[in-house]
């Protein structure tokens, strides 16, 4: 399944809609998403993980990538996420930041 | 925006590869701009390949050779451009010369791990098999260095303020008792941090987590036909690299993060991180072992080589790192500069570090450069340096490493003295009195911080074996208990091994203590061997190298089941805390340094002032006088008696104030030890009994 990073924004939240296989191929249109939410200046921005079919490391670290990218008083929430990949992401001390929420 | 550097453009393809000619520096794979920047040494090879592979996949998928002009003295150096920086492994293959009598052994059959490898991969997830088929067994890999160290600073706690806590990440938490959501991994350890904080250690030194093969023992257990493991990792394939079963996230590529928080949580609780390190020798063993890195590269300058080209082993364990030559000396900077820079550990502890100061011929040098160089460079400057001070080639240094004002060492002095008075031996009281008051016989003109005073450690029986056992009990290591240290200085208190008898369970627990007790009112910087505060148990085994299951895993039952001692180590440690007498930067001298009417240090026998420093002596106690943190006056008495009977004690006149009981072993608890404000008063102001065996710790204040 291709990935898709679709990005929305309304009532000062902007939303990255994430679907697919994100990995080192498709982190980069992520990022670019990543950027995109940024310049929208929303104070809350919230990745709806709810369709990703697969995440690899590189996936991982866009998280990581996106808390460093947006401001420290922006609220970055993580819905839809699978145990699995919560539980990665707790092991591997990436949970910094986020407001995380399972499928 | 960035301004496009011409430098950043390739300018040739090879196999398809579009490259460029690299840098030199720094060794190992770089990400630049668009690419990766491979570059290694190797003096006597006459071509090198770089091999790629997709990850996981048995044979490579594509190899470039480095062209002439991408080698810069005896460094090839190419960068690679639109590489799959999360699925790419790679490896080099050297060709030259085998020709063992002049030292070289090159195999350009061989695939050969980068020895900067920031990653490896091959053994992702412990205890999982290898398909040993495979032509490249451990393969470098790309590590993005993106982790988010918050606001984390070195803690810089001073040396002689520390309480080292010497465990290992796998068998702290793999324990099915544990309860930890990742048993046995960094993560475990992490979950673990707050029974540290109560335990009061503000260091914990990790053993090995270097990349090891534990699959590289090839023994099995003779009584259950078991496979052994190498489960103490003292065999090291990646020095740059942590290792990966070690990490619950191991299987994700994730083991460089998944250490790094739990460095950061240690920091945020105030603990500092060392390492134990192994730079005396590697996993290629000896002309029979294995070619995995530096043999293949260079044989002739990572390893000491006799002039017939065989290897010196002052490592006891098939080869020597050659440390002292240049190219050597820049290697293990370079390591130890990762690991502070990159990883934020506070410091490291050398195994068999002697070996760190012989030259390329295995002579021991008066002025080794490396120690040298360690002891002055700038990143390393404010973290620990530990030293093993002796090898397994009969170099023995305690006492006199070359330390340039920088270097600690274990003092095994002080474990050997410390295990023969408590065990009742004859002729020790006047070495123990050097030894509490931090070995200024050794260390004089360093200062205390220079000894890492301990009684147990990974290396021999656990505390609680030191108790129950006569003699070490290694059967399950498949070499007829050959192996192990066999000068235990150890007494079982009268059964060997676990007993139902409660007289000699109770003289063992009240051995255990006497233990901590004065391991943690010397002066020097006092090391706790893991599980030891609960009475952790190998079942007389001394060397559980190989041992991977509950001879060495941390059983926290015992956190329960031992908890009258565990509440006694708490406290001891507490105290140590509460009281700078006992960790000042300087040695005793006998002196009123502080103005407090007494010595810093005196010497008591039965009688005060009157030692009895004659060979059949089993009592001494020291005192020690001077300011607390406040300025006020502090006074610490420290009886030791290792006789089988008890004495009257008079007790030294306090310039002022009145003795009060914090500890006693000889008492049942909970009256062996009392919390900082509730200790009570000996029944006579100037008198107090001490047991057979025990220990009496009295405080004294001005108030």
């Amino acid at each position: 399944m291709a990935f898709t990073a679709t990005l929305s924004s309304g009532s000062g939240a902007a939303t990255i809609h994430l679907a697919g296989e994100l990995d080192a191929s498709t982190a980069p249109d992520f990022h670019e998403a990543i950027d995109d939410a940024v310049a929208t200046g929303a104070g809350r921005l919230v990745i709806d993980a709810s369709e990703l079919t697969y995440i690899a490391s590189a996936g991982l670290r866009a998280l990581v990538f996106a808390r460093q990218k947006v401001a420290e008083d922006v609220v970055i929430a993580i819905t839809g996420v699978t145990e699995p990949v919560l539980k990665v992401i707790r092991m591997a001390g990436l949970d910094h930041g986020f407001a995380i929420a399972t499928s | 925006m960035t301004a496009e550097r011409i430098d950043d453009f390739p300018t040739r393809q090879i196999a398809g590869y579009r490259v460029r000619r690299g840098r030199p520096f720094p060794h190992g794979a770089t990400l630049v701009p668009g690419g990766v920047n491979f570059s290694v040494f190797s003096d006597g090879a006459t071509a090198m390949t770089l091999v790629l592979f997709e990850r996981g996949a048995a044979e490579p998928m594509q190899e470039l050779p480095f062209p002439p002009g991408y080698r810069i003295g005896s460094v090839f150096t190419m960068t690679v451009f639109g590489l799959d920086l999360e699925s790419l492994e790679y490896g080099f293959r050297a060709d030259g010369p085998f020709d063992p009598v002049r030292g070289d052994r090159f195999d350009r059959n061989a695939i050969l791990a980068d020895p900067h490898a920031l990653l490896l991969s091959g053994r992702d997830t412990w205890g999982v098999p290898p398909d040993w088929s495979r032509p490249y067994q451990y393969r470098s890999m790309i590590a993005l260095e993106d982790f988010d160290w918050q606001d984390d600073a070195p803690l810089r706690t001073p040396t002689e303020d520390l309480v080292i806590y010497e465990t290992h990440v796998r068998g702290f938490t793999r324990h099915p008792s544990s309860g930890v959501p990742a048993p046995g991994t960094y993560a475990g350890l992490r979950a673990k941090i707050p029974y540290l904080r109560e335990l009061g250690i503000n260091c914990v030194e990790l053993m090995p987590i270097f990349e090891f093969d534990e699959f590289d023992n090839g023994r099995v257990n003779p009584g259950t036909g078991e496979r052994l493991h190498n489960y103490w990792g003292y065999n090291t394939i990646g020095f740059f690299a942590p290792k990966a079963g070690y990490a619950a996230t191991g299987a994700y590529g994730m083991q460089a993060d998944e250490f790094k928080a739990l460095v950061k949580d240690l920091h945020k609780a105030g603990i500092e991180v060392l390492l134990d390190v192994v730079f005396n020798h590697t996993a290629e063993g000896n002309e029979h072992g294995p070619t995995i890195s530096f043999k293949g590269l260079d044989n002739a300058t990572y390893y000491m080589l006799t002039p017939e080209g065989y290897y010196y082993n002052f490592s006891g364990t098939g080869n020597t790192v050659n440390c002292n030559h240049p190219v050597v000396r820049d290697f293990v900077l370079t390591c130890l500069r990762h690991w502070v820079a990159e990883y934020h550990v506070d410091g490291f502890r050398f195994d068999l570090a002697a070996i760190l100061d012989r030259g390329p011929d295995g002579t021991p040098l008066p002025n080794p450069p490396l120690l040298e160089q360690l002891a002055y460079d700038p990143i390393l400057r404010h973290t620990k340096l530990i030293a093993e001070a002796w090898d397994a080639g009969g170099l023995y240094q305690v006492g006199h490493f070359p330390n340039y004002g920088r270097w600690s060492e274990w003092n095994g002095k002080y474990r050997d003295v410390l295990r023969r008075f408590l065990k009742g031996d004859e002729g020790t009281v006047g070495e123990l009195a050097a030894r509490v008051a931090g070995s200024p016989d050794l260390y004089g003109g360093r200062g205390p911080a220079a000894s890492v005073n301990f009684i147990t450690a990974h290396d021999g029986f656990t505390l609680n074996d030191l108790v129950s056992y006569n003699d070490k009990h290694n059967e399950a290591n498949g070499e007829g208990n050959a192996d192990g240290a066999n000068d235990n200085n150890s007494w079982n208190c009268g059964v060997e091994g676990p007993t139902s008898d409660p007289e000699v369970n109770a003289l063992r627990l009240r051995q255990m203590k006497n233990a901590l007790a004065i391991l943690l009112v010397s002066q020097g910087v006092p090391m706790l061997l893991a599980g030891d505060e609960a009475g952790r148990t190998q079942l007389g085994n001394n060397n559980t190298y190989c041992q991977d299951n509950e001879l060495s895993w941390f059983d926290w039952t015992l956190v329960d089941t031992s908890a009258e001692l565990l509440r006694f180590a708490r406290q001891m440690i507490g105290f140590r805390h509460a009281h700078p007498i006992l960790r000042e930067a300087r040695h005793p001298l006998g002196v009123d340094f502080s103005g407090v009417g007494l010595p810093d240090v005196s010497w008591h026998g039965v009688r005060p002032w009157e030692p009895d420093w004659s060979p059949g002596s089993r009592l001494l106690a020291m005192m020690r006088c001077g300011r607390n943190a406040a300025g006020t006056k502090d006074h610490v008495y420290v009886a030791m008696n290792s006789h089988w009977e008890g004495h009257d004690l008079e007790l030294p006149e306090l310039s002022g104030g009145v003795w009060r009981i914090f500890a006693d072993t000889g008492a049942a608890a909970p009256y062996d030890i009392h919390e900082p404000g509730t200790e009570p008063m000996p029944g006579h102001p100037r008198r107090h009994h001490i047991a057979p065996r025990s220990v009496v710790i009295l405080t004294g204040s001005d108030d």
